[in-house]
């Protein structure tokens, strides 16, 4: 259960994929933060992702967590994004057998998790095969 | 003044299933569906993946296309009859996704299958009456057909978006056409999973009779006759209807081969004519017109006609075509996966 208000303040990455740069040291944050852990800088500007990468590691989720059952098995991976920022997040619409390190992925627009059968859907970013 | 389509995109799921997957489960004549009804295989979404994630992938494309900025457009309307919410609009979520917010006019169209090109009539009505520099129609479905019924071998998912606007115009709006009765052909009520329909009346009464006198109101209208298209879209429950329609209205099938789509991606209700649109447009050149009625259950029909600009060379490639979508990488899954990918399994409630 995420919950409304989570999923609202979170829309700027998950929505739009929004990160912070770092004023001081130009570090890119994904998910943005409040203080640079290189230069302790509190100023940051929006930086929208590269939308597209290729897979540095991945595991596959043989047994899901609730809310994710349905489509188990599932890849989660990191992803090294064309501007050197690393995602972590699920590999969707793929065999997890056919995955290879280095495949080209790119960023797409999937329903997350749903808060049970009335509550909230939650979107956000998966990645696909490119 | 020339309104029409700045910027156009379709998405298409990548997951298929095939006729006789379908066929063999029910016991029915895979024949029956393939070559009466002209339907191959079909689109089915990914279990994350609904009204809202396809609206946004075509409306990112179609910004692209546009090359303008997302916070001018004044206005978007997302028509489907599947929308994910029963309370709660499609358009809020897409408009914040694609960065539109906040200043923006949004409410969800709703007419069966006709809803996705009814919000392209209004958006670009919005932009000809000087209200806004921009608009956004979509038509997105992931419908579905009761197990074992007719329309399950139909019933796929998809979407394509059109931005209205009036500079770099890549296919002017020349004319528009209306031609709507109450004909209940085909529903869903309230709390019902799954829509009814009226069997063999879908066809003559419903279909046909709202598709022809729009087709032919919109001929009239403009003065023109099919010779004076390249290309000719109508809205696609199967792949049999649209051409029967085309036919009867003097179009050939050459003049509406690129933008048929149901026989390898099935009716994709208000995304259908809209995506085939879209696939006409992947390929338009300069000078050509095209001509286009939707057709949505309950029953109505929208007209337009399409004079395709300069502009359109420039903006082809710049995000993914329509029939490259249909035919790149194609994911296909048994009925098992499909009903699981598609709720039909009753799961243990928690
Ligand atoms: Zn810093």
């Amino acid at each position: 259960m995420i919950g409304s208000p989570r999923s609202w303040r979170e829309k700027p990455q998950r929505y739009r994929y929004e990160a912070g740069k770092c004023s001081g040291c130009s570090k890119i944050f994904f998910p943005p933060r409040l203080v640079c852990d290189a230069c302790g800088s509190k100023t940051f500007e929006t930086q929208v992702l590269a939308q597209t990468g290729v897979v540095e590691t991945f595991t596959i989720i043989e047994v899901a967590p609730s809310g994710f059952t349905d489509e188990a098995p599932y890849a989660v991976g990191i992803i090294k994004l064309d501007d050197g920022v690393k995602v972590t997040a699920q590999i969707a619409d793929c065999k997890p057998e056919e995955l290879k390190l280095g495949d080209k992925v790119r960023l797409e627009f999937r329903k997350v998790t749903e808060d049970g059968a009335s509550g909230i859907l939650h979107y956000g970013y998966k990645f696909v095969l490119a | 003044m020339d309104v029409g389509i700045v910027g156009y995109g379709a998405y298409v799921p990548r997951h298929r299933i095939k006729v006789e997957e379908i066929a063999k489960v029910w016991g029915a004549d895979a024949p029956t569906y393939k070559k009466g009804l002209m339907l191959g295989e079909k689109s089915v979404p990914s279990p994350d993946q609904d009204v809202i994630t396809m609206s946004v992938e075509a409306a990112r494309h179609a910004l692209t296309r546009s090359g303008i900025d997302a916070n001018k457009i004044g206005a978007i309307y997302i028509g489907s009859e599947s929308h994910p919410y029963a309370v709660k609009p499609s358009g809020t979520i897409v408009a914040d996704a694609i960065g539109a917010t906040p200043n923006i006019h949004c409410a969800d169209m709703e007419f069966a299958c006709k809803a996705g090109t009814e919000g392209m009539f209004v958006a670009m009505s919005l932009v000809k009456a000087g209200e806004m520099d921009y608009a956004l129609g979509i038509g997105a479905d992931t419908s579905q057909g009761a197990p074992g019924d007719a329309l399950e071998y139909s019933a796929a998912a998809g979407a394509a978006a059109f931005i209205m606007g009036k500079e770099k115009v890549l296919a002017v709006c020349e004319h528009t056409h209306a031609h709507m009765t109450d004909t209940p052909d085909f529903w869903r009520r309230e709390y019902q999973h799954y829509p009814r329909h009226a069997g063999r009346f879908t066809g003559e009464p419903a279909y046909f009779d709202h598709v022809v006198p729009c087709g032919r109101g919109l001929l009239e209208k403009s003065g023109t006759t099919p010779k004076d298209f390249q290309w000719a879209v109508f809205h696609q429950p199967n792949g049999k209807f649209p051409m029967r329609a085309g036919k009867k209205l003097g179009f050939s099938t050459e003049q509406m081969k690129q933008g048929w789509l149901a026989p390898i991606l099935g009716n994709t209700y208000s995304g259908s004519s809209p995506m085939g649109l879209s696939a006409v447009l992947d390929v338009a050149k300069p000078g050509d017109r095209i001509f286009m009625v939707s057709y949505g259950s309950g029953s109505g029909s929208d007209g337009f006609i399409f004079r395709v600009t300069d502009e359109i060379a420039k903006v082809q490639k710049a995000a993914p075509q329509t029939r490259e979508q249909l035919e790149d990488n194609p994911i296909y899954i048994d009925y098992g996966t499909y009903a699981k990918y598609r709720g039909k399994i009753r799961m243990l409630e928690d």
